[in-house]
């Protein structure tokens, strides 16, 4: 993580003849990682139709559910199930949410060689699309959250609890795009990499998605207990219905912390796989 | 294996921080395949070296060893005193360089490219933006600067590769086969760039090719690669004159290792390599021994369709070394001329 920049090569010899110096520079890690970051949203801009199913797919399930099992749900002790819901909507809107895929164009078309021999950080190249997710993920809760506050959603956190709310579904989301990263960098396929999609439907069906846990029974109430979603879930429910609840949040946080450090981990190994020197 | 020590020499005399590339039995293995196997190098500064081979010959992974992407499974290298296998950061702030396939992002406009490889360099603003102005001529781009790369040909797309390579002025550019698939509009005005940039900056230029016109045009040294060795070097004049003074080529229709044979026995030929149905006879003198092997092939009824009397070119070079012709690619057998030939290519200087 070199921050200080390098001399150069230019020679004294083409110094002295008052030959053009070679100007290159390590322009340092966090200047790379905005570098990488300021690019993939450019790319995102450019590409308005991969955030439509985020927008849509929320809005739809929120309208449907709502519309449909509101009443239904009364049974189950929630006094609000449009509060319930909420966090639903932004965890279906920014679970998988990632440029990963881009990394695979990437590959193919010996852009990330390119990148590769110039002097930029490796990790920044992983960090730097990361934080781009992250700031695509914040500007995605931004109408989830209008669409709340339409149909009488409260926080009773005020301001900073909607602020909390975002910062835990961002958490969220570049915890488990952690995994989608690992796939693109190590398959360096398009298919391969899409595919990973399917690993959104246990996460998110097998947790308090539909009900609280109290409601479940059986097997399914054991693998809720399970998933760190149910306590993400949690986390983002208190924040809306009970205030600021210690224990929920702290699990909250643990269970972002476990998943990210897992999905983390094979992201950062799947990199420097695909940066070796050794592979052909 | 046993034949890498005897066509590969070592370069010796100066220290490799004389040279701005040096490469001292460079290897490289794939599996079981040796892609390069046992090259030497010692390219001075400020020189256009052309590295010639034919597709597999192992110049891409000499180079993307030389760039610090490839860490060498034996020997040593090193471009401007900065061991590759070591010190792969020192080597990228070094050299340029515009790989084989252009690297292109079709999502980003050529502007973009260029401003986003200036901050990977570390480039200030101001510095990014007049070389962008000072690339202007070579990437040729007009308008079309502002539209993203998706829309580009594939000349445009060559065009803006180089110049993403030469955006902070390295010392060492490394083009591997740089003008694959231009058209010759494109390619002539790419040699004329790159000889530019030899010139003005004295950088020095590494440059693979499948093509001789290139090799010839272009570099001051040529190295020629095959089956991952090196196994000539030397000046195009050099290598020409080496394998003689004129060649006489007969296009036969029968069978060439007879006319092989018959114009083994001309004592004005000095040495006879086929190709298909080719058979060139490098000669000392062409005009006196054309009418030799004229006769002779007459004599012996071997049927002619054609009988060139030409100079030396770098195919031919090629086909005396490796025992094929660069251009055809169709394999023969390597006379012992042609060993002999191999183990005379030196490295530069």
């Amino acid at each position: 993580m070199t921050t200080t920049a390098e001399s150069t090569s230019t020679t004294v010899d083409q110094r002295a003849a008052g030959v053009a110096p070679n100007l290159a520079r390590r322009a340092g890690f966090f200047r790379d990682v905005a570098s990488i970051a300021a690019r993939s949203l450019r790319q995102a801009r450019r590409e308005p139709e991969t955030l439509f199913p985020p927008i849509f797919v929320p809005v739809f399930f929120f309208m449907i559910l709502v519309g449909s099992l509101e009443d239904t749900f009364g049974h189950t002790g929630l006094n609000d199930f449009r509060a319930f819901q909420l966090p639903v909507s932004v965890v279906l809107a920014v679970t998988g949410l990632t440029r990963a895929p881009s990394v695979v164009t990437d590959i193919t078309t010996g852009y990330f060689e390119r990148l590769l021999l110039s002097p930029v950080n490796r990790m920044a190249l992983l960090l730097g699309m990361m934080v781009a997710d992250a700031a695509i993920v914040v500007a995605l809760c931004v109408p989830v959250l209008v669409m709340g506050a339409i149909v009488g959603v409260e926080f009773v956190t005020g301001f900073v609890g909607i602020l909390a709310f975002v910062v835990f579904a961002t958490a969220w989301s570049i915890a488990y795009v952690g995994i989608l990263y690992a796939v693109a960098l190590r398959s360096a396929n398009p298919t391969v990499t899409s595919q990973t999609f399917l690993l959104y439907f246990p996460f998110v069906f097998l947790s308090t998605t539909m009900v609280p846990r109290e409601a479940m029974k059986g097997w399914l109430s054991t693998v809720a207990g399970f998933n760190p979603l149910t306590y993400v879930y949690a986390a983002l429910r208190s924040l809306i219905t009970e205030g600021w609840s210690g224990p929920d949040l702290l699990k909250g946080v643990v269970a972002i912390v476990i998943v990210g450090a897992c999905t983390h981990t094979l992201a950062y190994a799947a990199l420097r796989g695909r940066v070796s020197r050794s592979r052909p | 294996m046993n034949q890498r020590l005897s066509v590969s020499s070592d370069p010796g005399g100066p220290g490799p921080d004389a040279f701005a590339i040096h490469a001292v039995d460079l290897r490289r293995r794939f599996g079981e395949r040796w892609a390069v196997d046992g090259v030497n190098l010692a390219v001075p500064s400020s020189q256009i070296y052309g590295f010639l081979g034919p597709n597999g010959a192992g110049k891409s992974t000499t180079v993307r060893m030389l760039c610090g992407l490839l860490i060498p499974t034996g020997g040593r290298a090193t471009v401007l005193g900065h061991d590759v296998a070591r010190d792969p950061g020192g080597v990228h702030l070094a050299i340029g360089a515009a790989l084989q396939a252009t690297a292109i992002d079709d999502r980003q406009t050529g502007l973009e490219h260029l401003r986003l490889q200036g901050r990977l360099y570390g480039l200030r603003r101001a510095e990014t933006e007049r070389r962008i102005a000072e690339l202007q001529d070579l990437i040729e781009l007009g308008e079309a600067i502002q539209r993203p790369a998706a829309t580009y040909s594939g000349g445009m797309k060559r065009r803006l590769d180089l110049a993403l390579a030469l955006i902070h002025n390295p010392d060492v550019l490394f083009l591997d086969e740089p003008t694959t698939g231009l058209d010759p509009v494109s390619r002539f005005k790419l040699w004329d760039e790159v000889r530019r940039i030899n010139r003005e900056r004295g950088t020095t230029v590494f440059l693979t090719t499948q093509y001789l016109e290139e090799a010839d045009e272009l570099a001051e040294r040529v190295g020629i690669i095959a089956d991952g060795r090196l196994v000539a070097e030397g000046t195009p004049d050099e290598l020409k004159r080496r394998i003689g003074a004129d060649v006489v080529i007969a296009r036969v229709s029968g069978d060439p290792e007879r006319a092989r044979q018959v114009l083994d026995g001309i004592p004005e030929v000095e040495r006879v390599d086929v190709d298909a149905t080719e058979v060139t006879a490098t000669v000392g003198d062409g005009p006196t021994a054309i009418t030799p092997v004229a006769v002779a092939l007459a004599a012996a009824e071997i049927s002619v369709e054609t009988l060139t009397l030409r100079q030396p070119t770098l195919d031919d070079v090629f086909l005396a070394v490796t025992g094929h012709r660069l251009a055809t690619g169709t394999a023969a057998q390597p006379d012992a001329g042609a060993s002999e030939l191999a183990t005379t290519g030196r490295t530069s200087q």
